[in-house]
């Protein structure tokens, strides 16, 4: 809770600090018009036209139906990710033969193309949620395995035995001692994975489905609708922004105070 | 009465013999300081009195009601604060929480640490101060018996004067035993009632000494004038060798 109150008073200052972030924004948001002028409407809608159809889109139920299912498919697939990720990786983290075995099977994992998961998985569940959550998960599940496995295989063992001599009870080794180290890898993790899986949700909806946001931008793109992929990568890019500066960098600033 | 008594003690890591029958007791309210040179295996006899390792062969008695250790180096939480670190050792007794952070913040001011310093992370801690955090949390709990791994081999000279005479006010008052462990014939010397010599490879004793004069009247010259008669012997030499030469 006092945590909580942390994080929200120091967020003025943190947005504050953002300017920076806004000034390059806007002069993206300039360059993305001088391309306009140079390519014309059909290559690169204006930045003005792009807003308006974003703005028409946001206010048009069937489209924030679509943006529902994609979030559906990316929270199951991320939700499953961060549990199982999480819990196997402590876990393999803690015995040094699981994380022996482990470490060849995630390198396949990360090594593999999501694209090839996609093939595999249109072939074995059809053309559905299935495949596109399976691929969020196949995608985000080794970033976060590897989290955890590293935060736990890296635990000091000094501290250890510092805990061990001062007759810390377990729920103070576990956290006090152990959970703000692996906290510290785990959480980087869970970001990256987060990102990971919005970015595969909408290449799997593209591919292998007819509803969701990645199937409306193949839809946009069979029909050369320009200014409507431009406002759905908007919509992604926006979300992700806001996901990633405006909720998870707050929280992890706090977290990571202690660090160097 | 309280007391850690080891007997026949030996250790082996894999095929390296380190340590070689260890005798010794240690009563309360007395120091007791094992000298060697680096490598000859005072921080695992340590480690074996303190139950932070498992004794092999032979037998470590401990009826000391409570203890406490300072390591070699600090080793804080880099999470927690200045006051937090201290005040786990409390919590760890069972202490109540708001109770434990007065006493933390008392102790840290007697150590030397300033109010500027509580909320600060050991990132931001100097070295000295880092230990100085870290002898405040081993003698918070005013423990029975205490620990000591070199504590102030990393410090300067200032400051470990200043360490030492917190702990020879509380040796004085017959507060604290201490297991003191040091590669510093003189430190040894100035805080210690009973002085063991430890000879490496594998590491055994090789000789007593006693010091009569309470602490807190020892000055320079007699810890000067001990160190030399002491030097005089060839075991000592002999002892200490390595390191002359290194
Ligand atoms: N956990 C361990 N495993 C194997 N060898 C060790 C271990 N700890 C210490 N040693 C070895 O035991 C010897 C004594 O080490 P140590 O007790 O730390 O000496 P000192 O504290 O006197 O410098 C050294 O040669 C060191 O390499
Ligand atoms: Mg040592």
């Amino acid at each position: 809770m006092k945590f909580a109150l942390k994080i929200l008073k120091d967020f003025p200052a943190f947005l504050w600090s953002g300017w920076g972030a806004v000034a390059s924004i806007l002069l993206f948001i300039a360059l993305w018009d001088s391309g306009n002028q140079v390519y014309g409407d059909l290559v690169l809608p204006s930045p003005l036209e792009t807003f308006k159809t974003l703005h028409a889109m946001l206010n048009d139920a069937n489209v924030i139906a679509e943006i529902k299912t994609t979030l559906y498919r990316a929270s199951v697939g991320f939700g499953i990710s961060l549990l199982f990720g999480t819990a196997l990786g402590l876990l393999a983290g803690f015995f040094a033969t699981a994380s022996m075995m482990s470490r060849p099977i995630v390198t396949i994992l990360v090594g593999m193309p999501p694209i090839a998961w996609i093939v595999l998985a249109m072939i074995w569940f059809g053309m559905g949620d299935e495949t596109v959550i399976f691929t969020v998960i196949v995608a985000s599940f080794p970033i976060i395995f590897v989290g955890a496995l590293q935060g736990t295989r890296t635990l000091d063992g000094d501290l250890k035995e510092m805990a061990k001599s001062f007759g810390f009870p377990w729920h103070m080794k576990f956290l006090d001692v152990y959970f703000p180290h692996i906290f510290s890898y785990v959480f980087p993790a869970w970001v990256s994975a987060l990102g990971m899986a919005w970015k595969i949700v909408i290449m799997a909806e593209l591919l292998a489905t007819s509803d969701g946001i990645g199937a409306s931008l193949a839809t946009a793109r069979s029909q050369l609708d320009t200014p409507t992929a431009l406002a759905i990568v908007t919509i992604m890019i926006g979300s992700l922004m806001f996901i990633e500066y405006i909720i998870l960098e707050p929280i992890k600033r706090e977290v990571e105070l202690w660090r160097d | 009465m309280e007391r850690l008594e080891v007997k026949g003690l030996n250790h082996s890591f894999g095929f390296t013999k380190i340590l070689h029958d260890i005798n010794f007791t240690l009563n309360k309210g007395e120091v007791l300081s094992i000298v060697g040179p680096s490598g000859g295996g005072k921080t695992t006899l340590l480690h074996l009195c303190a139950d932070l390792l498992d004794v092999e062969e032979g037998s470590v008695k401990n009826t000391f009601l409570s203890t406490a250790f300072a390591f070699q180096e600090p080793r804080l939480l880099p999470w927690k604060n200045v006051i937090d670190n201290i005040s786990l050792a409390l919590i760890a007794k069972g202490e109540k929480k708001s109770e434990a952070i007065k006493k933390s913040q008392e102790i840290a001011l007697r150590f030397g640490l300033e109010e500027d310093d509580f909320d600060k992370f050991p990132k931001d801690l100097s070295g000295g101060m880092k230990q100085r955090v870290s002898f405040a949390r081993a003698l918070v709990t005013k423990p029975s018996l205490l620990f000591l791994d070199e504590p102030f081999s990393a410090l300067d000279i200032g400051l470990k004067k200043e360490l030492q005479s917190v702990l020879i006010d509380m040796i004085s008052k017959k507060e604290l035993s201490v297991l003191f462990i040091t590669h510093d014939l003189m430190e040894a010397i100035r805080l210690s009632d009973e002085m063991l010599l430890l000879k490496a490879d594998p590491g055994h004793i090789v000789k007593k000494f006693k010091f009569d004069i309470v602490q807190n009247q020892r000055d320079d010259k007699y810890v000067y004038g001990k160190s030399a008669e002491i030097l005089q012997d060839s075991e000592i030499i002999n002892t200490f060798e390595l390191e002359l030469k290194s």
